[in-house]
């Protein structure tokens, strides 16, 4: 007869910490239900804390209702190097797509806000981590070309990765192509605003992000070329508590404003008034 | 094997394609064939091994850097140093001198050769500071046209605390966008790594070369492997996926010509690898001469805003 025995390894797969709601806040534990969070503009009642917002519901709160008109909707990813890493580039897109509901990781489009015309540009970090392929840098691209065609400023509101590496150089080339796109809008005398929002780093750091004639960002907002994973790795020692954060790059005088997301409406009005011609 | 035989073809296309005299009427057929071929054989991927023989030559410790071909092809040469704010970041160099007879400006990483040297120059690796030296020289070519030329060789922007602090990013965004609007004719060559956004802070250029065993990635293997694989030893499944060697940048069109390399790469004959190259900045800087200023700018951004493939 054979020896019964326990299988311990099920306790310790219940027993690791398990991950945790993504309506839970991160820094208080207030937890929220979806209704809830919208209301509050993804902003934590309890402490303030930034959750990310998806693209869809700050459109829908930067513009002036029914103002929106969606641009370059058929602008989708394509899979030039047949990538495959542990799953196929174009798993990855369709999951992202079904996750999402949008094409790619921005969407942009004309709007008003109080009443002022402006491009949006809006990234979406939910998609495949807010990267920047090909149909990223056209859809910016093209948001650049409405609004020098309509003479209207093109405020671009970022949550991205990087360059999306399942494009490979092209991903690289994207980069150029968003600064391409704002040499064009700068010599039509058309500024570009910048909303930094959590996270912003990488390839979407060394291009249009920090290119804005005026640049905010969240509160406690990571903002990197390098994260600071990596930097911790080669340095090997503790960094600071705000390394990375909008504070930091304030104080170093890389960003001009952190705005809590209530205060970003009124601003960005205001910077449209300055700006009008 | 069609692995040898793919990168032979590679190889000899490379070479034509390079060919600057014969200004392709001579070669045209003799090109179409082989491209025919390398299409037909195409189909069978490159393997993980060639592509990873690219990545070795590329990070050779003998290839010639910066400084090496600045010596072999620009006479009269004149360094300049520091960005006019903090510091002189040694893993860029900049300076002037003459080619064919007139003043350009060259901008470029520089990796170091002994260890000491290595150290000071960060191993190619620029901080913001490097980037605003480029940006300051470029700045000075616009100002009394000389051409820029620019050569492209580190593993990445250095990722410290202060390049952090100091606006990496924004540093790599903004030479970029300068080399967008220089009123000059400009050239950039990768001529070992071409490491991400570290190295396209150099490569927004009108006409754009890679030496054929120099690599041009968005990130290094082992940093993808790292990411995607969750292995740092799957490099060269990351390299061989993203494809960063010379001719797969030509056929994404993200290079304008593969310069040819002495046989086994540019390290066994430098002084050969160096008049190739100037033969191809040379010819480049002739197809550039005589545009007006304002359709330089024109061209060079459109050819920037087409980069991708979507559909």
């Amino acid at each position: 007869m054979t020896e019964t025995r326990i299988d311990v390894r099920v306790e310790q797969v219940e027993s690791a910490p398990r991950e945790k709601h993504p309506n839970t806040c991160p820094r208080c534990g207030s937890h929220f239900r979806d209704d809830e969070l919208a209301a509050a503009l993804y902003v934590c009642g309890h402490c303030d804390y930034h959750f990310r917002m998806p693209a869809r519901a700050r459109i829908e709160w930067l513009a002036d209702p029914g103002s929106f008109v969606e641009e370059a909707t058929e602008v989708r990813s394509a899979d030039p190097l047949d990538f495959y890493d542990l799953r196929p580039y174009r798993e990855r897109l369709a999951e992202a797509e079904l996750n999402t509901g949008l094409a790619d990781a921005i969407v942009v489009g004309a709007a008003t806000l109080e009443g002022l015309p402006l491009e949006l540009a809006v990234m979406e970090f939910a998609f495949m981590g807010g990267s920047m392929g090909s149909a990223v840098g056209e859809k910016f691209v093209r948001a650049c070309d409405s609004a020098v065609a309509h003479e209207r400023p093109v405020l671009l509101v970022t949550s991205s990765g990087g360059a999306r590496m399942q494009e490979g150089i092209l991903s690289l080339m994207q980069l150029a192509k968003t600064v391409a796109a704002i040499d064009e809008l700068h010599e039509a005398a058309l500024p570009l605003f910048c909303v930094l929002t959590d996270p912003t780093t990488g390839g979407a750091m060394a291009s249009f992000a920090t290119l804005g004639d005026v640049i905010v960002a969240e509160p406690g907002a990571l903002l990197a070329f390098t994260g600071p994973r990596v930097v911790q790795e080669l340095v090997k020692e503790k960094l600071s508590d705000d390394f990375g954060r909008s504070e930091q790059h304030l104080r170093f005088g890389q960003i001009d404003e952190i705005l809590p997301r209530a205060e970003q409406r009124p601003y960005l009005a205001q910077l449209l008034r300055l700006f009008a011609r | 094997m069609p692995g040898e035989a793919e990168r032979s073809l590679r190889e000899r296309l490379g070479r034509l394609k390079s060919l600057p005299l014969l200004h392709r009427t001579g070669v045209a057929a003799e090109e179409q064939r082989l491209q025919e071929q390398l299409d037909s054989i195409s189909r069978v991927d490159a393997s993980e091994d060639e592509i990873w023989a690219f990545v070795e030559l590329a990070r050779h410790p003998d290839r010639p850097y910066t400084l090496d071909y600045v010596e072999r092809i620009i006479d009269d040469w004149l360094e300049l140093h520091g960005d006019r704010g903090r510091l002189d970041d040694g893993a860029i160099v900049a300076g002037l001198g003459k080619l064919e007879g007139r003043t350009v400006a060259v901008v470029g990483h520089q990796k170091g050769r002994e260890l000491k040297e290595r150290l000071d120059r960060q191993y190619g690796m620029a901080s913001p500071e490097g980037y605003m030296k480029a940006i300051r020289v470029m700045d000075l070519a616009d100002r009394f046209g000389f051409p820029v030329v620019s050569l492209i060789d580190t593993p990445g922007a250095y990722p410290g605390v202060a390049a952090e602090q100091h606006g990496q990013g924004g540093a790599i965004a903004r030479s970029q966008a300068r080399m967008l609007s220089l009123a000059v004719p400009t050239v950039a060559c990768v001529i070992g790594e071409g490491g991400s956004g570290g190295a396209l802070a150099l490569g927004v250029a009108d006409r754009v070369l890679m030496q054929e065993n120099a690599i041009y990635s968005v990130i290094t293997p082992e940093g993808c492997a790292m990411i995607l694989w969750r292995d740092r030893d799957e490099k060269k499944k990351a390299a061989a996926a993203f494809k960063p060697d010379a001719f797969h940048c030509y056929e994404l069109g993200v290079v304008d010509q593969v310069v040819s390399e002495p046989r086994g790469g540019a390290q066994e004959d430098p002084d050969e690898a160096a008049a190739s190259l100037r033969r191809a900045i040379v010819d480049s800087l002739e197809s550039l001469e005589g545009t007006p200023p304002a359709e330089l700018r024109r061209s060079r951004r459109a050819k920037f805003r087409a980069m991708g493939v979507f559909s």
